[in-house]
Parts: structure tokens; C-alpha cells; sequence
């Protein structure tokens, strides 16, 4: 018996040293790679540290927080932004509480985010005590709508529903606002900006894309010649040519096709470059989800009695769109990078304003470092967390399958 | 009621319950809306540009374009016509998306393999690499390459010289590059012929082997075709066939050698780095794609490790490689079109100056277009060739 119970005693967990030696010095290659790393990280951090915090002129930075979150948009309207921004925080609580895992990570990060914005040491005359209230109640109401959502009678339509109208409300109304109306004045897009119009191109273009996307991929499956041509020389064309390409016929080339009176506002046409550039992408994701649903299940489906429409609304459609929430997601990040080009057909959106805080000032001219960094670094964090949270969806998505 | 039922009781199907007949109203009606909306843009159109004079005519192409091109592998200059011009962006696009490829692969496997590696250290040092690229816009990485970098490079005077000698200043990178005598041509030809010579043998002697199982020693020998008809031909052509044109200080500014502009240089390490990261998470899947009794079995036959990787598992991760790959480099040469926003003048740039220039927006646009949708349809053609041939063949 006592002999067995020696054979059979887990080993001893492996110690640092041990692990040191197994995923470091394994041979002498693996030593001599790991002596060359430790040597390019030991001067990649410090040169990183000293131009971060000596060289580094952060001024260009700094001194511009407004402008780059919400560009131009009027400073006496400010509060317009601002309950966006509330609303939106609530509802990116409401749905942590309602879908847990899937936007927690994202919604602690905008959480943190918003507290360093609020309690941030910067000092300029635009950061406001108002301003800085409404970052660090933008943080409360995360957590507030969390504590909302984890309620027992709050399901998810009722969120979807919330995000579907609060943002049209917040895109169509409170932030272009009306011709001489003196609670919301019109603000013309033109003084739209920042981080604010990256968000919007981003979210709007992805919304908006997905039913035409949907509609393109069921064309491109139709049995009707004309649909199925017209849907594949579509997509194919549109993925085929640049990002830019597609921008730059929205913005200068569509206007000659439309009667000569019909004037479309910049920022809606850079919209719907994105949208139209979406869709394709979008299309090709649903056929892949549309592929995947077995054909037995269209087959019961008719044997039921269901006629084509409802075979496809009610059978193909839902089950084909939860296998492309993953990749839609995955298409969301790279359209929000994708964004920054709207910078070449003239929209001041966060790479612009950072183009055009350098042009403020010549003490800024050799600058560039600094602010494009910072952009980077901002860029960089979204999409970082939204990749995160995909991650988390596709883990749950696989475990959920039947 | 079935259809079937209908048949036997003689009776006709109304029309609005005929699938024939409701296909057809659907492709018409579907037809009409798409026709309809294209002519209304057409009528549109004829009407803006009867009252702004302008034409669907391809005739400026072979009009002066009056703009320089700062850099071109061909003669230009701006007397030249638009057409010329565009093919000197055109170019442009292909040198930069061509080297941007073959750089960005290269780089990508390292640091896919890197990724995979072992090593802890290395492997992180991996990640940092690829997470960095892949969660910036590009456009912010190529602003970041070309302003905060290589616009801050020293002036002419103060070049900063690396072994070669490569000169890198403000005004662009030189680079020693070897140049063709007079009796280049005869040596020019003999290196073809080894090329050629060289990659039959390669192809014969591996068939034979794989044939018959009697080893040919292919790589050796073609390998020495490869090396000793060049080298003939040197002796052939009598005197040195090359020279080295090395870049010189000339007053104030570098001449001779190769000049690779900053522009291009932010672009191509911009692009290549980009790509580079999804490349290697593309390398990645595929590696850890095969399986592990592949790897193991293959030990177990007494390969040694390079063997491995070479003959088992890089054919099998290939196969799942290719497919995401093709898009990337899709990828890369349609991304090759931000340059506009760093000057680097390349198909987009050059179309965009002569709609300024020739006020001909719409045909300049369907030629870009036109160029970019052809490319990418090459490449993916090209490449999907190759991919269905190593594809397994299941027996």
C-alpha cells in the first residue's frame, strides 16, 4: 500500500527555476534567442521610457482633449455630446448586465478610461468641471446600467431595442439638431469631429451595411439569373477595388450622377462609401453562415409546408446569422480602423484633427511623432478590447453549439 | 393544394400561384429597378455634363499631362501624355505592392514561426509585434513611418551611412546597385539561359527521382547549372560585364547608385510590417493546423528537425496557408492605394492629379478602377491556380 501511494503522488509542480530552464535554456539556440531578447527588449523599453516621458512633447496632445473627441461641435452645445455619451454608457452597462462576458471587458475598459479622462491632470481651459463630471458620470452610469441589467426582467430585445432607438434619437435629432430651433440648433457636420465621427463612421457603417450585406449574400444564393448576376458583379467589384476608391467615387463622382439641385451632406456620402464597402464584406460573411446551415433543414422545413420566403426568414436566416456574429465582429474592428481614410476626402475625424492640431501651431510642425502615437495608442485600445470581447463570444458561441 | 393535385384535376394553376411565372416577374421586376436606376443616373449625367462641358471621351490620354511624377522606373517627364503618366503610377503600384509581398511573406513566417516557437521570450516578443500591427489603422502606421520617421531623417550632409554603402538622408535611401557594361547583354543572356537551364534540370531530375526512386542529387546539380553558365558567360563577354555604381557626394546631394525615395520607403515598411502581422497569425493557424501525429510519426522515421518542418508539416500547413494569404496580399496591393496620403505617387495619386488636371473624372475613375479590379483578379487567378494544385487530393 505504501509503495503505492509513492508511485502514485502527483509530481511536484514545476518551480520558476524549472521553467526558466524548460521555455528559455531548453539548448543553446534557445539560450542564445533568449540572450538576444532580453538585449533588443532592454533597449526597446528604455528608449521607449525616455522618449515617452523626456523627449517626448506632449503639448500638441494635451492641449487639445475637445478637439479630439468631439472636433469643432460647438462649445456652447457641448451638452449634446455629452448626454450621448451618457446614454451610450448606460446602454454599454445595460448590456454587460444583460450579456455578461461578451461586453464586460470592453465595458470596464471604457469604464477605466472614462475615470482617467475624468481625473486626468491636464490642465486647459476647455476641460471644464462640467466636462470632467460628465466622463466620470458617464463611468457611474456603466456600472449603474450594469446593476440595471442584471435584473431579472431585463432581456436582451428590450436592450436592442433601447440601442436601436436612443441611437437614432441621439444621431438624428440631438446631435445635427434644427433649423432655428433655439433648444437644438442645427450644427452642420462639417463641425462634427474626433473620436466622435471615427465612432459613428464605424458603428453606422456596420449597422447600417448589415441588411444590405444580408440581401446581397440571399441574391447571390437566388436562383434568378438577373438577381444572382447583378448581386455577385456587386461584391466582387466592390471587394476587388480600394477602400479609398470606393470614398472618393462617394464624394466626387456620385454627385455628377445624381440631378444637378441634390446636394447630399459630406459626411453622410463618406457614410455611404462605408456602408456600400461593408456590405460586400458583410455578403460574403452571411453566404459563408448561409452555407453552413445543412440542407436537411431546409428540407424539413418545405416538408412542413413553408413556402421559400418563410423557409429563409424563419429557418435559414436566424441560424446563418448566429454562426457570422464572430466574423461580423472581427469586420467591425478592421471597418473602424478602416475609418481613418474618410481623413483623405476631407473629414476631421481623429487622425484629422490630429493633422490639423499640428497645423495650429508652428512650435507643432515637428510634432508629428507625438500626436500620431497618441492616435495609435487610441486606435489601438479599442480595438484591442473589441478583439478581446470577440474572443470571449467565439469561446461561448462554440460551447453553445448543438 | 399540390401542384400534382392541380395536374389531375385538369385544372390550369392561376399565374400568381406559378412558380415559373413568379421567377420571371421577379427577374423582370428586379431588372427594371436596377435598369431603371442606372439610366436615371445616365440621364443624370448626360445632363451635368452637357451644362459643365465635359466628355466620356478617352482622348486626353494622349494630351500632355503638365504634372511631374517625383519618382518613376520609366522615362517621364511632364511633356509627356496622361497615358504615360499613368503608367508610370501603375508601376509605381506594382513596385511597391510586388517588393511589399515577397517582403511581407518573408517577414510574416518569421514571425509566425517565431510565434510558435519554444521559446517563451521569443514568442511574446512575437505577439507584441502582431497585436501592435494589427489593432492600428494603417494609415496611422504610414503617418507614423513617414512623418515621424523618415521626415526626420538628417539632412544630405549629415547622412547617416550603413554598411553597403547605403546612404539614408532626408532626400531618400542610396544604395549601391550593380550596372550593365557594354558587354552586359552577352552576360545578361547567359544568366537567363542558367535561370531556364537550371529550373528544367531542377524539374526533370525531381520527376525522374520521384519515378524510378534512384536519388539524381537535383538540387546539387541544378544548383551548379545555376551557378556556372552565369559564370561562363562572365569569361565570354571579356571584361567586367558590371560595375557598381556607387552613390557619391556631389555638391549637395547624392548622385549614382540607387535612389529609393522616403515616400516609397514609408510605404514599403509600412505595408510590409502591416501585412507582415496578419501574415504570421495566417502562418500560424496553418502550422498548428497539422497535426501533432504528423509531427511525432515523422520523428519517429528519424527525420531530424529542419526535415520536419520542411518535408512534413510546411507542404500539409500550406495547404491550409494559401487560401487566407492570396486575400492578404489582395490585401496589401489594394492598401497600396493610402500612399496618396503620403505622396508617394502611385495609380490612385496619379489618377486623382489628372482628374484635377485633364477634368475628365469620370473616365479617369473607371480607368483606376478598372486597373485595380484587374489586378486583384490576376493575383487571385494566379494564385488559386497554385493553390489547387498543392490542394490534397483525396484518394
Amino acid at each position: 500500500m505504501a509503495a503505492h501511494t509513492e508511485i502514485l503522488s502527483a509530481p511536484n509542480p514545476p518551480g520558476l527555476l524549472t521553467w526558466i530552464r524548460k521555455n528559455l535554456f531548453s539548448n543553446w539556440f534557445n539560450s542564445l534567442l533568449t540572450l538576444v531578447s532580453l538585449v533588443i527588449i532592454y533597449f526597446g523599453t528604455i528608449s521607449v521610457f525616455s522618449w515617452v516621458f523626456v523627449t517626448a512633447d506632449w503639448r500638441p496632445v494635451t492641449g487639445f482633449p475637445l478637439l479630439y473627441l468631439v472636433g469643432q461641435y460647438p462649445r456652447d452645445q457641448l451638452w449634446r455630446p455629452g448626454l450621448g455619451l451618457w446614454l451610450i454608457t448606460l446602454l454599454i452597462g445595460m448590456s454587460w448586465g444583460v450579456w455578461e462576458k461578451f461586453v464586460k471587458a470592453f465595458a470596464i475598459f471604457l469604464g477605466i478610461l472614462l475615470g482617467v479622462l475624468g481625473f486626468a491632470p491636464v490642465v486647459t481651459p476647455t476641460i471644464t468641471v462640467a466636462v470632467r463630471a460628465a466622463f466620470i458620470i458617464g463611468a457611474l452610469l456603466i456600472y449603474m446600467g450594469y446593476l440595471i441589467g442584471r435584473r431579472d426582467g431585463i432581456k436582451g430585445q428590450y436592450v436592442v431595442t433601447l440601442w436601436v432607438v436612443l441611437s437614432a434619437l441621439l444621431v438624428l435629432v440631438v446631435l445635427p439638431g434644427f433649423d432655428g430651433n433655439p433648444i437644438l440648433p442645427r450644427v452642420e457636420t462639417t463641425a462634427w469631429g474626433g473620436l466622435m465621427i471615427t465612432l459613428l463612421l464605424a458603428v453606422g457603417g456596420i449597422v447600417l451595411s448589415f441588411p444590405i450585406g444580408v440581401l446581397l449574400a440571399l441574391g447571390r444564393r437566388s436562383s434568378l439569373p438577373v438577381v444572382k448576376i447583378s448581386s455577385i458583379l456587386f461584391i466582387e467589384i466592390i471587394r476587388g477595388v480600394p477602400l479609398i476608391t470606393i470614398l472618393f467615387m462617394f464624394s466626387i463622382i456620385l454627385a455628377l450622377f445624381l440631378p444637378a439641385e441634390s446636394r447630399i451632406d459630406r459626411v453622410l456620402r463618406a457614410l455611404m462609401g462605408i456602408i456600400v464597402f461593408s456590405a460586400a464584406y458583410t455578403a460574403e460573411n452571411v453566404r459563408g453562415g448561409l452555407q453552413a446551415v445543412p440542407q436537411g433543414q431546409v428540407e424539413a422545413a418545405k416538408a412542413l409546408g413553408l413556402n421559400n420566403f418563410q423557409v429563409t426568414t424563419f429557418i435559414v436566416l436566424p441560424q446563418a446569422l448566429r454562426m457570422v456574429i464572430p466574423v461580423t465582429v472581427g469586420q467591425f474592428i478592421s471597418l473602424f480602423k478602416d475609418t481613418t481614410l474618410v481623413v483623405i476626402v476631407g473629414i476631421n475625424d481623429l487622425l484629422g484633427i490630429g493633422k490639423s492640431v499640428l497645423n495650429t501651431d508652428p512650435e507643432f510642425v515637428r510634432l508629428q511623432a507625438e500626436v500620431y502615437i497618441f492616435i495609435a495608442l487610441v486606435f489601438w485600445m479599442f480595438s484591442y478590447f473589441m478583439s478581446y470581447a470577440s474572443m470571449q463570444l467565439e469561446k461561448s458561441l462554440g460551447m453553445g453549439e448543438r | 393544394m399540390s401542384i400534382a393535385a392541380d395536374k389531375r384535376s385538369g385544372r390550369k394553376i392561376p399565374f400568381w400561384r406559378d412558380e415559373r411565372a413568379l421567377n420571371a416577374a421577379a427577374q423582370i421586376i428586379s431588372a427594371v429597378i436596377i435598369l431603371g436606376m442606372l439610366y436615371w443616373m445616365a440621364r443624370n449625367f448626360s445632363e451635368i455634363s452637357k451644362q459643365r462641358g465635359m466628355s466620356l471621351s478617352y482622348g486626353f490620354l494622349s494630351e500632355p499631362a503638365g504634372f511631374p511624377i517625383s519618382e518613376s522606373s520609366i522615362p517621364y517627364d511632364p511633356t509627356m501624355s496622361f497615358g504615360r503618366a499613368f503608367l508610370v503610377g501603375l508601376i509605381n503600384t506594382l513596385n511597391v505592392s510586388v517588393l511589399g509581398i515577397i517582403l511581407a511573406t518573408i517577414l510574416g513566417f518569421i514571425v509566425g514561426l517565431a510565434r510558435l516557437s519554444s521559446n517563451w521570450l521569443v514568442s511574446r516578443i512575437a505577439l507584441a509585434f502582431i497585436e501592435l500591427h494589427r489593432n492600428i489603422p494603417l494609415l496611422v502606421l504610414l503617418f507614423i513611418w513617414y512623418f515621424a520617421v523618415f521626415n526626420r531623417l538628417p539632412s544630405v550632409k549629415e547622412s547617416i551611412t550603413l554598411p553597403g554603402p547605403i546612404y539614408m538622408n532626408l532626400r531618400g535611401l542610396y544604395l549601391s546597385w550593380p550596372r550593365l557594361t557594354e558587354t552586359g547583354n552577352i552576360f545578361l543572356i547567359f544568366v537567363v539561359a542558367g535561370i531556364i537551364l537550371a529550373l528544367a534540370s531542377w524539374g526533370i531530375l525531381r520527376r525522374i527521382r520521384e519515378k524510378s526512386g534512384r536519388e539524381t542529387y537535383y538540387f546539387p546539380a541544378s544548383f551548379g547549372i545555376l551557378v556556372l553558365i552565369p559564370l561562363i558567360g562572365w569569361f565570354v563577354a571579356g571584361g567586367m560585364p558590371l560595375w557598381i555604381d556607387t552613390p557619391t557626394l556631389q555638391g549637395f546631394n547624392y548622385r549614382g547608385g540607387l535612389r529609393l525615395t522616403t515616400e516609397f520607403g514609408a510605404m514599403l515598411i509600412g505595408l510590409t510590417t502591416y501585412t507582415a502581422a496578419f501574415i504570421a497569425e495566417v502562418i500560424r493557424a496553418g502550422i498548428q493546423a497539422v497535426q501533432r501525429g504528423q509531427i511525432e510519426a515523422a520523428k519517429a522515421i528519424g527525420l531530424k528537425n529542419p526535415q520536419v518542418l520542411s518535408l512534413v508539416v510546411i507542404p500539409q500547413a500550406m495547404r491550409v496557408i494559401i487560401p487566407p494569404l492570396i486575400s492578404q496580399y489582395l490585401n496589401l496591393t489594394k492598401n497600396s492605394s493610402l500612399a496618396l496620403a503620403i505622396g508617394y505617387q502611385e495609380l490612385f495619386a496619379v489618377g486623382k492629379i489628372t482628374i484635377n488636371q485633364a477634368g475628365r473624372a469620370v473616365p479617369v475613375f473607371l480607368m483606376v478602377m478598372a486597373t485595380y479590379l484587374a489586378l486583384s483578379l490576376l493575383t487571385s487567378w494566379v494564385l488559386n491556380n497554385y493553390n489547387r494544385r498543392i490542394q490534397f487530393v483525396e484518394r
